[in-house]
């Protein structure tokens, strides 16, 4: 098995690029110079200037802070220490109950970014989540905060949830002290709160309903973002319950669990336009997740589509994030699904689905790789193994753990179980990528010759093309049968006849789209005034 | 710890959900489906997804998203978990091929749990099927008779319940065990073997045109006498036809679909969905 995975926190799953002085474990506020008390002027700025414009709802000027002010006064600031504790703040703030949990939120977000949370830290962060989602479950939020910070919040809430379990199922290394710590806080962080905080914010946001309606037009929501510009209600439990559904696709991945991950996103439309791709990481953290799913299930074609099409995206636009803090999540997502990518189409070679620009990165990254999975050899599943670890979420295992002797390490259960899973089913396929080559090359052969040709007996060729036809072919959650194949056959008594499906060319969809992009050209030239 | 977490996990969940959702608490009971929907993250309703299980067993019913919390809500807490479970959600999940199910189900079961023999057998099946080597399946499957039987547990009272056949069992030795074999059959062995079947079937459909005879019969294990009558019903009801195959062998020409019959192919090339044209009306008018 791969060693080369490793789970501690932060190494794998930095969301902001760690600078390399930053201690490896410990206290964050282990520094001597830290004075949690201590409010610099800039800090005083700071908060009162954000609790003013959460007062106002003035998104635009909260978004400039959370991410331009925040993030810039970390780095001058508070590159190896946390910031100010949120009791040395309050008095600048009213003493305002919601803002110091969004405050302690973004402190802990911090930590967590930059240095290395204590079991201490990590179970208060869980205190200050139910609290922050206690207070917007019953309702009585009324401001408007930019989705970035909404996504971020859930994102953030699993993220931690995830590091948690991994931390957690490290015992061989604990001190006396970190395990009483663990059996006292037996509820930090345990599944059943974290799926239904989740479920409970899809439920109460009534998100669901939303989107239904807004399919018959009876309401708007994709159309101004999530945001009610007019009547200024809060978009706060809306938008976290849209995201928790992302929220809860990404757990039930981290579980195993891909048919209850993609029922949960189900109601999201990810074929249309939708709220989920306004920001960029909540768009990219859920095709990710959908993919995965779906190719854990089998399902090649729809992985492969989803995988190009976000592709092709971050090709265009990462150059427009690169000074933002998710920049690096962004990049090493965008290589985990070239590889997920690489796996789907060694599974299942496919022709003209794919993007051109998207070919020549994925052939820069991997064409080796792939011509040595297709050779289906003992190399190849090294190949897959390698590749698997590398883009797979960080499995968790969700139980409690069992604090006795022998004290084990066992973060890495639920990954092997996955990953010897997946090479189970890969080796099922096994003979299926030489059949294909052979029928590439007849149009029609008999059964007979081709069981001579890949040196098997007549009834074990009959298994392999019955294997391939059901390996190639999924099952959707609707129950309907999907051809994958782009090589298939129909076997006439003993007479197999190749059936190729030729590449299509599509025109229309090419005519369309510059129709309306000529359009728009006209439009805007008709809108300019020569004077 | 925060007040809002012992609410959620307080005994009377649904009490608590519902004051969290603002609602009045309801002493409404509520459908195992609809609790899987509603309430699936709650280990109080562990014990009646089981009992559904065993539900799903006798009335020859499925439900993939109630077996699946389940195993969830077992993998939580692995103290809870019962083999025997387990064993029978596995058996359901194979029968649902070719969905593939029974990978979903393994996927949350834990290494420990799977090394189990009933498992360990039970995967073995689940690969000779996904790779269609049937002639292993169903000798492996006829070594294993007892297991996929999935015998309820409590024998007599269950066929007292459903043949009113007490009476009859205390008598005559040699006709009491004819009497239960019949009812294994009948009632929970017949099943898995007509879904196995149905599944057969299905590969065949996707594969052949015209199958030869004893090809049909090695899938679907039925030979002479009611291979004939099986191919008999199927003619009647499911449109297959007979034919001289070469040599006087006997070819079953299987209906015509689209895997099967490269022309019937939908052809989706240059196809649109309608919306996409619609984005163009403006422009036209």
């Amino acid at each position: 098995m791969a060693s080369s995975y490793d789970y501690d926190d932060g190494s794998l799953d930095t969301r902001y690029a760690r600078p390399p002085s930053s201690g490896q474990g410990g206290g964050g506020a282990a520094e001597l110079s830290y004075d949690p008390n201590f409010v610099p002027d800039s800090v005083k700025t700071f908060v009162v200037h954000l609790y003013r414009h959460i007062r106002e709802k003035n998104v635009y000027e909260i978004h400039q802070m959370y991410e331009g002010s925040f993030q810039r006064l970390s780095d001058r600031m508070f590159r190896e220490n946390p910031w100010p504790s949120v009791e040395a703040i309050a008095p600048y703030v009213d003493n305002d109950h919601v803002f110091c949990l969004l405050y302690r939120e973004m402190w802990f977000r911090h930590v967590y970014a930059r240095l290395a949370p204590t079991g201490q830290q990590r179970v208060e962060s869980w205190d200050n989540y139910c609290s922050l989602f206690g207070v917007v479950l019953h309702g009585v939020v009324s401001m408007q905060l930019p989705n970035q910070w909404l996504w971020d919040m859930v994102d953030e809430f699993v993220y931690q949830f995830q590091s948690y379990c991994q931390y957690r199922a490290k015992l061989k290394n604990k001190t006396e002290e970190e395990l009483q710590f663990l059996r006292q806080y037996d509820q930090a962080w345990n599944i059943y709160g974290v799926l239904n905080y989740l479920q409970a914010l899809v439920e109460k946001s009534s998100i669901v309903d939303i989107l239904e309606r807004e399919k018959e037009g009876l309401e708007q929501f994709t159309a101004t973002d999530g945001y009610d510009y007019e009547g200024g209600t809060s978009n706060v439990l809306k938008m976290l319950g849209y995201y928790s559904m992302i929220g809860l696709l990404r757990v039930h991945c981290l579980l195993g669990d891909y048919h209850t991950g993609l029922k949960c996103l189900a109601p999201i439309d990810i074929s249309q336009q939708g709220v989920y791709m306004i920001v960029i990481g909540s768009h990219i953290s859920t095709i990710y997740h959908y993919g995965f799913a779906n190719l854990m299930l089998r399902r090649y074609v729809e992985a492969i589509r989803e995988f190009n099409k976000i592709l092709l995206y971050i090709l265009k636009y990462k150059q427009y994030h690169q000074k933002s803090p998710q920049y690096d999540q962004i990049l090493k997502k965008n290589e985990q699904m070239y590889a997920l990518l690489a796996i789907c189409l060694s599974l299942c070679p496919q022709n003209n689905i794919i993007e051109e620009n998207v070919i020549i990165q994925l052939r820069d990254k991997y064409n080796e790789k792939m011509t040595k999975m297709l050779r289906y050899d003992d190399e190849a599943y090294t190949v897959y193994d390698e590749l698997f670890t590398y883009a797979c979420p960080k499995f968790i295992t969700s139980s409690a753990p069992v604090l006795e002797e022998p004290l084990i390490n066992y973060n890495q259960d639920a990954y092997r179980l996955q990953l010897k899973l997946f090479l189970y089913e890969v080796k099922q396929q096994q003979s299926l990528s030489s059949l294909r080559s052979f029928l590439k090359l007849y149009s029609a052969i008999s059964i007979g010759k081709l069981a001579a040709y890949m040196e098997v007996d007549e009834s074990t060729m009959r298994t392999i093309l019955m294997a391939y036809k059901h390996k190639m072919h999924s099952v959707a959650s609707d129950g309907k049968i999907i051809p994958n194949a782009d090589i298939d056959f129909y076997i006439s008594e003993d007479i197999i006849h190749v059936v190729e499906s030729k590449p299509s060319k599509l025109y229309g969809d090419y005519f369309l789209r510059q129709i309306l992009k000529f359009e728009e050209m006209i439009s805007e030239l008709d809108r300019v005034k020569l004077d | 710890m925060a007040k809002c977490w012992h609410l959620l996990l307080s005994n009377s969940w649904l009490l608590g959900f519902d004051r969290a959702m603002g609602r009045e608490p309801q002493q409404v009971s509520y459908t195992v489906e609809q609790l899987v929907s509603v309430n699936p993250y709650n280990p109080d309703i562990l014990t009646e997804l089981e009992n559904y299980v065993n539900e799903q067993v006798s009335s020859q019913t499925y439900s993939l998203d109630a077996n699946l919390c389940l195993l969830r809500l077992y993998q939580f807490d692995p103290t809870r978990l019962s083999i025997a479970i387990v064993v029978r959600i596995l058996i359901k999940a194979l029968m649902a091929m070719p969905a593939p199910d029974f990978s979903l189900c393994l996927f949350l079961i834990p290494e420990p749990v799977q090394a189990d023999e009933q498992i360990k057998t039970l995967i073995v099946l689940s690969h000779y099927l996904e790779t269609a080597r049937f002639r292993q399946f169903w000798d492996e499957a006829a070594k294993n008779h007892s297991l996929l039987e999935v015998v309820p547990a409590n024998v007599d009272g269950y066929i007292a319940n459903h043949l009113g056949l007490v009476s009859i069992k205390e008598e005559l030795n040699n006709v009491e065990m004819t009497v239960i074999q019949l009812s294994y059959g009948h009632f929970s062995g017949a099943g898995f073997e007509q879904a196995i079947q149905a599944y057969a079937i299905h590969v065949l459909s996707l594969s052949y045109q015209k199958v030869p005879r004893p090809v049909l019969a090695e899938t679907i294990n039925i030979e002479g006498l009611s291979l004939d009558k099986f191919i008999e019903y199927h003619v009647a009801n499911s449109g297959w036809v007979l034919e001289k195959g070469t040599g006087r062998s006997q070819l079953i020409v299987l209906p015509r679909n689209e895997f099967n019959h490269p022309g019937l192919k939908k052809n989706s090339s240059d196809g649109m969905p309608f919306e996409h044209i619609t984005r163009i009306f403006p422009v036209l008018s």
